[in-house]
């Protein structure tokens, strides 16, 4: 780093912004976890917690909520990264809460799983007691999201209500809670997409090779592209294409779309969203429910 | 009209793709009464720098078919939620991202009911600048005077008055003009830094990324312009370095790092540092970071320090230089802006989180509300939601902090309810309470240095007073007391200052080191006692020269906070300005005007500043400016604007009709 200058960059100020807000959680909670995803958001969380916390390891596990809709792509690179780093991963399955009978699989062609994660996710919240889940949502994914807070409070049903946020002056971040409450703590809230990318490039960080562009077998539902699997099969009357896409989030297979690409390196891709027209979560169906379909996700303790 | 009407944008906006290098960061907050056009102004920043995606546009435009309104189309885009969504307005603070080939900027975005002051306060908490939406059609109203009030109260060194709706007057530029002089009548009263006016239309486009034909009469910049170029960084306090401890990293016996953000000033490592409340001192052995150990870390990085010796430290403690403290005090005297349903209790404890430390803390005196309208103060002996006022709180232990004037790191807090654990404040700390018996015993205990006084001398005052002279000379008399290491450009900076008062027909008095030394001072040397001595003589001349009703410019190393302390001590307060003029060490070096860097290295001389001789850094200069980042002319620029603003010399326009 040089000397002379004690200028930084849009990168470091928000790179060290995140860590002081993962060491304050660590700090002023007791049983923290890092949601993760296997997105490329959740893994720049892994990234960002093990600068935190350097020369020590992460102080809290990560979790995973496993639709069972996962790609295999996600699970290997999870698996991997888990190991290299030596964290501690817990894995909780949508699948047992359904057979537990704790949510109703939805049916028919446009199933998803991925609002009944909320349940599991609440349930694992409960399971292990963790008063703090630190995710990598940003404010600029959608407008609801524009007004969370860095400590996101939420009641003892895990709810968040948009009109009793704690203010959020300077950097003083308020964690106190009553019994049976916790937080959600969001380290990249002031990130952009594109921030994503650059610091992805600047901190040669690893990505799931869904990422980047790639021949796929693909169908296209409710305008868009979903990739053909055991889960997702064409129905009567779609067709089956063969193109070169990759995806701009990873989530359940059967909301998350492909995008037609030919991005094969970090470069291409910083290209392609700088000059994207189009928001990320665009290409996701299940925002595309209603005009505040994420508030409502949101309220219920969604991500 | 529809945004989409408009082609020359749409060709415009090719060139205008968003930075994929890194870029500075620039927060700032935007606020505006209900009508002012605030989320149109967003919205159309956001548009035409490309940050507005073809959905959310599609979302946006099917909204405002939904109510007939396709003027709403750009405001749409920014609600958010869907209470606000059916009110037509914005009810919380809302944080907006977009990015310039030049800057990223981040936009607290506050509404601007009556209800909503704690928005503001949120919003302005971490912005460097504000832009305050004016309706040209209305001028400065009472929410005008309140966005401004706040963002002046919270110390926001930038201001934008953003005259919109300029479409609506025909682009007057009377209008504007009224409006810029309504302002400044107002803002007199208040603490201004620095503000400049725009005229534009949000709706059309005017003035906000492109410059406008409709107003040929102004020659400012559009807002864009000036978000991208106006300097940052001015709320970073590069020179008090206060590490509040976050977090211990212990992953084996061997290694004890403290974890935290530097929340001032700068570290070496091999730096003396004093450990608080322990004040046990000892050496910063390593800065570690991920990416490897740094020799330098500053104001806003994250980092773990290790230590020479090993002392007890946890979370909540503070590491500073040994020879710069912040005060301790467990009494505060504070503003505080009341953020919650339930009105401050003077007889409950509420926790006071501030930096890494929280205390439990009682508020023993409401000394009164100001009405954020009208600024007067009024006599309250508690404080409601939205309200702002003065009181004296006192904690369980003892803080360490700094004013937030000078800092707003170690200066801000905020009150928790036990019960609820909600943040009920937010507070601004201006010092720690004084009694009346206090102020007395602590009158100027810190200047040490002896002043002789030859005997059978009697001060001659002369016929002439200071003040006639100033009357004569049209403007104050006032000392610049320029310190910083050789190398860092203090005469240089001295002398251009010189030449714009001097073109300003400001009678100036320039005196350095330099030109001291070759006579009167030309009997001493460098040891600390000579350097004593040199101060003393030069401070003297100024002195005598300030009497004389003359900007005196005063150009010295003087390493010594003492030795400036006696300086300081022979004017008027409000007449000395310390201008540290900071540089790092090295530049000095590269640059070595005199080759003497060279010669203190290869030992030829002793006592050498910034080589073999400490240098101790201002604690609270009135002025910082940093040769090695700004040039010349921004710096002349700066100091000159804080002379007119502190009402030392008249504004130049005036000076030079």
């Amino acid at each position: 780093m040089p000397n002379t200058s004690y200028r930084r960059t849009h990168l470091q100020q928000l790179e060290s912004e995140a860590m002081y807000v993962m060491r304050e959680v660590a700090a002023q909670f007791e049983r923290p976890v890092l949601l993760f995803s296997g997105g490329k958001d959740s893994i720049v969380l892994v990234h960002l917690a093990r600068k935190a916390f350097y020369p020590g390891k992460i102080p809290f596990p990560l979790l995973h909520i496993d639709t069972g809709h996962n790609f295999p792509e996600t699970l290997e690179f999870r698996d991997r990264l888990v190991e290299k780093i030596g964290a501690h991963l817990i894995v909780r399955y949508v699948q047992d809460s359904i057979d537990q009978g704790r949510v109703k699989e939805e049916r028919g062609p446009y199933a998803s799983r991925n609002a009944l994660q909320t349940v599991t996710l609440l349930d694992a919240i409960e399971e292990f007691r963790f008063d703090a889940a630190i995710g990598g949502a940003r404010r600029d994914e959608e407008k609801a999201r524009a007004k969370e807070r860095f400590f996101s409070h939420r009641d003892q049903f895990g709810q968040w209500d948009p009109k009793n946020q704690r203010p959020e002056l300077w950097t003083l971040y308020n964690g106190r809670k009553g019994p049976g409450e916790h937080f959600r703590v969001f380290p990249l809230s002031n990130w952009t997409e594109l921030d994503v990318w650059m610091y992805i490039k600047r901190e040669g960080i690893e990505l799931p090779s869904l990422y980047f562009a790639h021949r796929r077998q693909v169908v296209n539902r409710l305008g868009v592209w979903l990739a053909v699997s055991d889960i997702v099969q064409p129905l009567p009357g779609e067709e089956v294409a063969e193109k070169t896409v990759r995806f701009r989030t990873i989530g359940d297979m059967t909301c998350t779309g492909a995008v037609e690409s030919n991005a094969t390196t970090i470069d291409d891709i910083i290209m392609e969203v700088a000059t994207a027209r189009v928001t990320e979560r665009g290409a996701r169906a299940d925002d595309k429910v209603s005009e505040a379909a994420m508030e409502d996700r949101k309220r219920q303790g969604y991500f | 009209m529809t945004i989409e009407q408009q082609p020359e944008i749409k060709t415009e906006l090719e060139t205008r793709a968003p930075a994929t290098e890194v870029v500075e960061l620039l927060r700032f907050s935007t606020a505006g009464s209900v009508d002012d056009g605030k989320s149109t102004l967003i919205g159309r920043l956001l548009y035409d720098t490309r940050q507005i995606f073809e959905d959310q546009l599609d979302d946006a435009r099917r909204a405002s078919q939904t109510r007939g309104d396709p003027s709403m189309e750009l405001a749409l885009l920014m609600d958010g939620l869907r209470a606000e969504r059916e009110q037509g307005i914005t009810i919380d603070v809302a944080y907006r991202y977009f990015a310039t080939p030049k800057r990223k900027f981040i936009i607290a975005d506050t509404p601007g009911h009556i209800q909503y002051t704690r928005n503001m306060v949120t919003g302005a908490s971490t912005a460097e600048l504000a832009v305050i939406l004016v309706d040209a059609r209305k001028g400065i109203v009472t929410q005008t005077k309140r966005h401004t009030f706040i963002s002046t109260l919270l110390r926001i060194p930038h201001l934008v008055i953003a005259i919109n709706k300029m479409d609506l007057v025909d682009y007057s530029q009377a209008v504007y003009e009224r409006i810029m002089n309504e302002f400044n009548d107002f803002a007199a009263k208040l603490r201004v830094q620095d503000v400049v006016f725009i005229p534009i239309s949000a709706l059309h486009g005017d003035n906000v990324v492109h410059k406008s034909v409709n107003m040929p009469w102004y020659d400012g910049p559009t807002l864009l312009h000036y978000l991208e170029t106006v300097n940052v960084g001015a709320t970073r306090n590069l020179v008090d370095f206060r590490f509040p401890v976050q977090y211990v990293i212990r992953p084996n016996q061997d290694f004890r790092g403290f974890a935290g953000q530097i929340a001032s000033g700068r570290i070496r490592s091999g730096e003396e540092v004093a450990v608080l409340p322990s004040g046990l001192t000892t050496r910063v052995k390593s800065i570690v970071t991920f990416d490897g150990e740094l020799s330098e870390a500053v104001a806003g990085d994250s980092v773990v320090l290790t230590l020479e010796d090993e002392i007890d430290i946890s979370r909540g403690d503070m590491i500073v230089r040994v020879h710069n403290l912040p005060q301790k005090a467990n009494r505060l005297d504070a503003l505080i802006c009341w953020m919650d349903e339930e009105p401050l209790d003077p007889r409950r404890t509420y926790w006071l989180q501030h930096t890494t430390r929280t205390v439990k803390a009682l508020i023993s005196d409401v000394n009164y509300r100001i009405d954020v309208d009208t600024m007067h103060r009024e006599q309250a002996d508690t404080l409601r939601l939205n309200d702002i006022g003065r009181v004296q709180l006192t904690t369980t232990q003892p803080l360490f902090f700094d004013p937030y004037d000078k800092n707003r790191a170690t200066g801000s807090f905020i009150l928790i309810d036990p019960f609820t654990n909600r943040t009920v404040a937010g507070g601004m700390i201006r010092d720690m309470t004084r009694d009346v018996d206090e102020l007395v015993e602590e009158e100027r205990p810190s200047v040490t240095v002896r002043r002789p006084v030859s005997q059978n001398v009697v001060w001659e005052s002369g016929a002439l007073t200071r003040e006639m002279r100033e009357r004569l000379k049209g403007h104050k008399a006032a000392v610049l007391w320029f310190t910083g290491l050789s190398g860092s450009g203090k005469s240089t900076v001295a002398k251009a200052l010189e030449r714009r008062l001097f073109e300003m027909g400001v009678h100036t008095f320039f005196i350095d080191g330099d030109n001291l030394r070759h006579g009167l001072n030309g009997d001493l040397g460098f040891t600390p006692e000579d350097r004593a001595e040199n101060i003393r003589r030069a401070a003297e001349v100024a002195r005598l020269a300030f009497e004389h009703g003359n900007v005196v410019l005063a150009s010295f190393i003087s390493p010594y906070e003492r030795d400036r302390e006696f300086a300081r001590s022979l004017i008027p307060a409000g007449r000395f300005f310390e201008v540290y003029v900071k540089c790092d060490v090295e530049v000095c070096k590269r640059r070595d005007p005199k080759g003497l860097y060279a010669r203190a290295l290869r030992g030829e001389i002793k006592n050498f500043t910034g080589v073999d001789a400490p240098y101790e850094e201002p604690r609270a200069p009135e002025l910082v400016v940093e040769t090695d980042l700004q040039s010349v002319d921004d710096i002349v620029e700066t100091i000159l604007q804080e002379l007119v603003r502190v009402g030392i010399v008249p504004p130049s326009t005036e000076a030079d009709a």
